[in-house]
């Protein structure tokens, strides 16, 4: 009645479950790509893009303290993300034309959803079943997805609201059109 | 029995000594009887003598189509295609509506009311966007359509756009005299224009009010006229028949997304195959919280609401 070696196995496949679901949906390298996802490009305000345009590391010195910046002031303004965010929580600090992830892995703008997810990461996986946002394209064949950023500003996530289309015409205001229509 | 057929005189309509036949003789005279009775004037012989589209052959089909496309371009001055698609095997729709989502912009509303060629003048929608108080739930009784505030959404209130459901068990179906309006096999419930008889009883019988009826002579400019149409779909209506939602099938029928769920700007509406496993609107079914519009009254319908938070 020696249990022993299949004590060993159980504990064997344990431990490979456990491995298999610990490893993350994508691998590292795989962070600056879409993983395949066809997405739009990002809204970029007029002119700012790329940022190392400006930010090249020889004309400015990084600055890593958080404080008031003298520029991007607009951004500044309408920075409602979360308590205690400011620029170098997302942007990379080395390279301005990429993102990061909070553990420093960097991030294209194009796959900024990643960067996004890690907080958000029930939306993420709605995002990736087609349930949260928006798809256009073919129902049963190429579809095109949007990113996060194309409805939420970053700087401001929350949807702003819109002017509503005109409301229907009441039956009574049909009645009287009706007659001089036909 | 090939003399069924109905009559194709090449052009308009011929000459009483030109019938051929003693069922073309009668034909021609019943219509015209018909016509002086009824004062149905403008229907020409053909479309009074037309059969119910199930039972057309494809040549009749082939035919009508034809005749359809001949007067719009006499009405709109450019080219209108009327399809005729079936439905594709091993496809039924499904369509769901983020309720947690949704502003009540309406851009659903007006992005329909182009691609199907609702009348503009009547108006004609066939989407109706409700305005609901949160404290209130999902009560008709603290609904409003007429809503119109500088932005939405506004404080307090969620909407709720109500269009034709799709129903399993189609209460609109079940009260038609004439069978001029059925359940598709791939699931949308469509009207034969040219075999209904206005009787209205659809409309009374459809507990979400979404079926629409021609009380004038439809309206639309004919540059806002979409030439992309379905016989059973989005081609122009004339007066005196009713309309409903199609799920687009004009687009939905050639693997697009229907125009309402094109245009919304949160994302809301969900739409897709109910018998793809991997489909998002099965993805949505197993596992939102989902519910049915009016379950009570077992219409069964394939539209669904859910709660996508």
């Amino acid at each position: 009645m020696n249990t022993r070696p299949i004590q060993f196995a159980g504990l064997a496949l344990l431990l490979l479950t456990a491995t298999a679901f610990a490893s993350p949906p994508e691998k590292k390298g795989d962070a600056s790509a879409p993983e395949g996802i066809q997405v739009p490009k990002p809204p970029f305000s007029e002119g700012i893009f790329p940022c190392t345009s400006c930010h090249d590391g020889k004309s400015m010195k990084v600055d890593t303290h958080r404080r008031e910046l003298g520029m991007h002031s607009e951004i500044q303004e309408i920075l409602h993300h979360g308590p205690n965010r400011w620029c170098l929580d997302c942007h990379d600090a080395q390279n301005r034309d990429r993102l990061h992830l909070a553990g420093g892995e960097p991030v294209a703008f194009t796959a900024s959803y990643l960067l996004c997810g890690q907080c958000h990461g029930d939306k993420l996986r709605d995002w990736r079943l087609g349930i949260h946002g928006k798809r256009t394209g073919s129902w049963n064949g190429q579809k095109q997805y949007l990113l996060c950023v194309n409805c939420h500003n970053p700087h401001s996530p929350h949807f702003k609201p819109l002017k509503p289309m005109p409301p229907p015409t009441r039956p009574d205001d049909i009645k009287m059109a009706k007659g001089g229509s036909q | 029995m090939t003399d069924i057929k109905p009559i194709q005189p090449p052009t308009g309509v011929p000459e009483s000594g030109a019938c051929g036949s003693r069922r073309e003789f009668l034909g021609t005279a019943v219509a015209t009887v018909a016509m002086a009775l009824t004062g149905c004037g403008k229907l020409s012989k053909e479309e009074f003598l037309q059969h119910n589209f199930r039972e057309l052959s494809k040549d009749e089909l082939k035919t009508i189509i034809a005749r359809l496309e001949r007067e719009y371009e006499e009405k709109y001055h450019k080219a209108v295609k009327v399809g005729n698609e079936p439905a594709m095997p091993g496809v039924i729709f499904g369509y769901a509506l983020d309720l947690s989502r949704c502003i009540g912009c309406r851009r659903c509303v007006y992005a329909c009311v182009k691609e199907n060629n609702q009348s503009r003048d009547p108006q004609i929608q066939w989407i109706r966007v409700l305005e609901m108080d949160k404290e209130e739930g999902v009560n008709i009784q603290h609904a409003e359509q007429y809503y119109n505030p500088e932005e939405v959404p506004r404080e307090g209130h969620f909407y709720m756009p109500v269009q034709c459901q799709q129903c399993k068990r189609p209460p609109c179906v079940k009260v038609c005299p004439v069978g001029a309006t059925w359940r598709e096999k791939d699931g949308i419930v469509v009207v034969d224009y040219n075999w209904c008889i206005g009787c209205r009883y659809c409309m009374a019988a459809c507990p979400y009010g979404a079926r629409h009826f021609n009380w004038g002579e439809p309206h639309i400019d004919a540059a806002d006229v979409n030439p992309n149409t379905h016989y059973l779909g989005n081609r122009p209506r004339p007066k005196g028949v009713v309309e409903k939602c199609t799920f687009c099938i004009q687009r939905t029928r050639k693997g697009l997304y229907p125009a309402c769920v094109e245009i919304c700007p949160t994302g809301s509406r969900k739409f897709g195959n109910l018998l793809d496993a991997k489909s998002e609107i099965r993805e949505i079914l197993e596992n939102k919280r989902v519910f049915k519009f009016k379950e009570d009254l077992n219409t069964q319908p394939n539209f669904f609401y859910f709660y996508g938070v």
